[in-house]
């Protein structure tokens, strides 16, 4: 069909779909449970043909249905003055000021990364940037949170190795930066590796773009690559646990290609500023059929598609390959008909293959054509609104009884400076700079912290003062220990950490990694976390404005089943005022007064200290007053953006010990401090322990007392601990054997990196 | 107002970094020049930005090299005007003709972004804000950044003067860990012949100011607008 014009599409005369019918048997291997093929049944009035029944079972999949989360994520709050754009659309929007807003959105794509790390991570990403322009927003940065298996073994090296590589060549390439995020390993991701990406994008308020088709008559455009038989049935493959046959899956795996979305996000950027588009979508999971579907559904419009003449790579594909497959860098457009010609010049200028393959509809029905002849005809409604389950919760007494360990009668180490250089080297804690190095994480030139050097990513909005600051946070272990309250202290310190380089938090992304959840202990689980990520985010004022769940993260072993730690990796963005006004990590001044500010005390339940030194996943989570928690986070964004403050760290993971020395190494200076016994009640909690609701500022001499009163004011605890400067990490604590720690840098900076470095030696 | 021509290439993915860093840190005029063009128009200095042209997929920069505008490019460096070349811009100009060597696979076989120190070898149009052995800090992003030639081209490059940056520690001495690709003779910039064609792996468009990091990229800059202004 030439450019131009609308596809034709053959008078609407009622008549039945021509094909092949799908059976109980076959509508299971799409994912239909039999109870679900009878609701098809229902909707359709007669049996399902096979290209019907496989578009059923793809949208109501867990990936794109949400059956077993949407009950629960219904849960979470949604709404805030700064929020343009909540869950629904391809991605959040919120506003940061002076006309400008940010397009955010994290997705999992673990199992593809499982099975093919390279190509998995990469298409992760390209997926995610497909929906941060869909929304008319240029992507700025990406964050990946990444957890693989204990990091000697060479299943973690090559997954690890892999992934990065994806994450780097798709980024780099592409260019746009990649400036954060976190690593973790822990043996129970050793088969299922957990990669979830994040992407921001920005964008003028005008700008904003819906996925919708419209009104009745609008062209519906494909653009991009051609579609193939990769990727087919990826929403299913996403749902299902993983096993040893999962490496047959390997074609449900897709290959990226940077090069092609280059001229997508250009092509698509400039014809939305041109207002040649009515509504934009990518082609996600479940490929055409889902974007397809929901763009129809939000404008409440039924569509006439001509599955014929879709571009295609491979000879002989049926409607239903077509329809599912997942093949990488293609999107849908709608158009106004009088727009098409222009819009398609447009297109084809950036040398993309484009052209008009159906039409809006008056009707409310999801219609495929071949030629002059239906292939299938589905009610568009029931298709994007998936049956949901609402199951039966009961914690694992197992995790009950680790959390209620006695940690009292613990042994104390004889060695506070060897515990420190042993977290320093833990691969969780351990600098990432191995792999940061391999993005580019400056073009674009906006990056104002880069990794590594800071809490947050920050990155400047031209032609603004503004900055944005993004992060990822989630402890696996807590979470796993103690579900609602590891995930409400995911949030938290997502907050904490924008709050150290002196952002307000404005909104988050989730992405919720759990087993399988027809599996009542890991139902609560999700269950408990997503009631503690609500409970969090209102305290904080952080509303969800979309994300993912990825369900099935569970690995078939021959001794039964193994399931991940619970994961809701929470992405949170925040707006700096005043991009000047920010803080790094690194001790920046001799002499500068450091202080502990907060509210809590450290304890050693679930601490890494507690896993790397004592081989113990047990106890309670640090205890969380969110209200204490969030009054830190005003009071910390406060002194950055009122200019009193410009070095902060959270207290995280390894504690006040290990925050003090990230602080020292990354500024290249030491630090001589004295902890308070009062902290703690053992001198191992006040060096190790970890909590809800500490950190730790450095300032000149002349604004310790400043600091003091502000955060007096709002009732926070503040300890002045000791100063900046010097050659050695001196930490010092009464009760410790030798008075505490004493250590050079140089011997806390080779245990620092030399862990992942080594991890991704070849 | 000299106008700075800015080459864009499909998979280009600094030309907007490049065109902000003329027009809106310098205020001088910076206009796009799209592949398939046969015309350069009226330009006075040529950047080729940084990137993934064509996605790199055959050689970086070997597909670039042959296309339309690439004549016009060599037409413009014929009549002496100044060509600068950044990263895949480098990459560009050695497949093109313009520049002898070639860009290989960085000795560690992976990415490599971080900042590193260059000291000014040889003072050129380019380099004409600089003192001679003058130590700046840019960053460099490239995965294939390892300068390769035969022995005659880097004993002619070194005797002619043309080898303009390279790659030094931070005390300005050159040692095997500050080579952050594993370049031969630490080379990190040339020039041509003439002294008008120059490449250079690291990103002087992304230190030009003070909030990102570092300005020491700013007289590269500001020397290639004084040339074109001259032209």
């Amino acid at each position: 069909m030439s450019g131009g014009t609308v596809a034709s599409v053959p008078a609407l005369v009622p008549r039945l779909p021509v094909g092949v019918v799908a059976g109980p048997e076959q509508a299971e291997r799409f994912g239909l449970a039999p109870e679900e093929y009878r609701q098809v049944i229902a909707h359709l009035g007669r049996e399902p043909l096979a290209v019907e029944a496989g578009m059923f079972g793809a949208l109501w999949s867990e990936h794109c249905g949400y059956k077993n989360s949407r009950p629960l994520l219904r849960r979470l709050p949604t709404t805030g003055p700064q929020v343009l754009q909540g869950p629904g659309e391809n991605a959040g929007v919120v506003d940061v000021g002076d006309g400008w807003g940010v397009a955010f959105k994290m997705e999992s794509h673990n199992h593809p990364s499982a099975v093919e790390p390279v190509q998995g991570a990469a298409t992760g990403v390209g997926g995610i940037l497909r929906d941060i322009f869909a929304m008319g927003a240029r992507p700025f940065a990406v964050l990946d949170a990444l957890r693989f298996g204990d990091h000697t073994t060479a299943r973690t090296r090559y997954l690890l190795d892999g992934v990065v590589r994806g994450i780097a060549g798709y980024g780099n390439a592409i260019g746009v930066p990649t400036v954060g995020g976190e690593i973790g390993f822990h043996a129970c991701f050793e088969q299922n590796p957990l990669v979830n990406v994040m992407a921001l994008g920005l964008l003028r308020h005008e700008q904003l773009q819906s996925g919708t088709v419209g009104e009745a008559g609008n062209a519906l455009v494909y653009v991009g690559s051609r579609t193939g038989r990769d990727g087919l049935g990826g929403a299913v493959f996403a749902s299902a646990d993983l096993s040893e046959a999962s490496a047959a899956d390997r074609p449900a795996v897709q290959v990226g290609d940077p090069f092609m979305e280059k001229l997508l996000l250009e092509a698509c950027l400039e014809a939305i500023e041109a207002g040649l588009v009515v509504g934009v979508q990518d082609m996600g999971a479940a490929g055409l059929t889902s974007s397809v579907a929901e763009m129809a559904h939000r404008a409440g419009r039924g569509v006439d598609l001509r599955v014929d003449l879709i571009p295609r790579r491979e000879h002989g594909m049926t409607p239903l390959e077509v329809m599912l497959s997942e093949s990488q860098e293609r999107m849908v457009l709608t158009a106004r008909p009088d727009q098409v010609a222009a819009l398609l010049a447009l297109l084809r200028h950036w040398e993309l293959e484009a052209l008009v393959v159906g039409q809006v509809a008056e009707h409310d029905r999801f219609r495929l054509w071949e030629g002059e002849t239906l292939v299938g005809d589905m009610p568009v409604a029931p298709l994007n609104e998936a049956p949901t389950y609402v199951r039966e919760g009961r914690e694992d007494p197992a995790v009950r009884a680790a959390r209620a360990y006695d940690l009292r009668a613990l042994p104390l180490p004889d060695d506070a400076g060897a515990v420190l250089l042993r977290l320093l080297a833990d691969p969780g804690i351990a600098s990432k700079e191995a792999v940061y190095r391999q993005y580019d994480h400056q073009v674009m030139t906006n990056t104002v912290l880069v990794p590594g050097a800071a809490d947050a990513a920050v990155l400047r909005i031209k032609g603004s003062r503004r900055g944005v600051a993004a992060t990822i946070d989630c402890n696996s272990r807590y979470v796993y220990l103690a579900p609602r309250l590891g995930a409400a202290l995911a949030a938290v310190e997502a907050a904490r950490n924008l709050a150290a380089v002196g952002a307000t938090p404005l909104g988050v992304t989730d992405c919720l990694n759990f087993g399988n959840p027809t599996v009542p202990e890991t139902y609560y689980q999700l269950q408990e976390a997503v009631e503690g990520l609500r409970e969090a985010c209102l305290a904080l004022s952080t509303p969800v404005t979309g994300g993912n769940v990825s369900l099935y993260n569970q690995y078939r072993a021959e001794e039964g089943p193994q399931a991940i730690h619970p994961t809701p990796s929470v992405g949170m963005v925040g707006v700096l005022p005043d991009v000047e006004r920010r803080a790094g990590m690194g001790l920046r001044r001799e002499g500068d007064v450091v202080l502990l500010i907060g509210a809590g005390e450290p304890a050693i339940g679930a601490s890494s200290y507690l896993w790397e030194v004592h081989g113990l996943e047990a106890g309670t989570p640090p205890a969380l007053d969110l209200e204490a928690a969030a009054r830190l986070v005003n009071c910390l964004a406060r002194l950055v953006q009122d200019g009193l403050v410009d070095t902060a760290h959270d207290v995280g993971e390894g504690g006040l010990a290990v925050a003090l020395a990230e602080m020292a190494l990354l500024g290249g200076r030491g630090v001589d401090v004295e902890v308070p016994p009062r902290l703690a009640p053992r001198w191992d909690a006040a060096l190790f322990g970890e909590a809800a609701a500490l950190a730790l500022v450095a300032v000149p001499e002349g604004r310790a007392a400043d600091v003091e009163r502000a955060v007096a004011a709002v009732s926070l605890r503040v300890e002045r601990l000791g100063r900046a400067g010097g050659e050695d990490l001196r930490i010092r604590h009464r009760d410790a054997p030798a008075g505490g720690i004493d250590l050079t840098l140089e011997r806390a900076r080779s245990a620092f990196e030399s862990t992942i470095a080594e991890a991704l030696a070849t | 107002m000299p106008t700075i021509a800015v080459l864009r290439f499909p998979g280009s993915n600094c030309d907007d970094d490049t065109r902000h860093a003329f027009a809106a840190v310098f205020d001088a005029r910076a206009c796009f020049v799209w592949h398939t063009e046969r015309e350069l128009g009226a330009v006075d200095a040529v950047v080729v930005p940084g990137g993934f042209s064509y996605g790199d997929y055959l050689r970086s920069g070997a597909l670039a090299a042959h296309s339309p505008v690439m004549g016009a490019v060599r037409a413009f460096a014929r009549r002496g005007g100044a060509v600068l070349g950044i990263c895949n811009g480098f990459q560009i100009l050695t497949e093109a003709g313009l520049l002898p060597g070639a860009l290989a696979q960085n000795e560690g076989l992976r990415f490599v972004c971080r900042d590193v120190f260059v000291r000014v070898e040889a003072t050129t149009p380019f380099t004409a804000r600089y003192r001679p052995g003058e130590r700046l800090r840019l960053p460099v992003a490239h995965h294939e950044g390892r300068f390769v030639a035969d022995e005659a081209t880097l004993e002619r490059l070194e005797g002619e003067g043309r080898v303009v940056l390279r790659y030094v520690a931070a005390d300005g001495e050159r040692r095997p860990d500050a080579n952050p690709n594993g370049s031969l003779h630490d080379i990190a910039g040339i020039v041509d012949e003439r002294g008008t064609v120059m490449g250079m792996m690291p990103h002087p468009e992304r230190a030009l100011e003070p909030l990102l990091g570092s300005s020491d990229g700013r007289g590269l800059v500001q020397a290639l607008i004084d040339t074109a202004a001259a032209a």
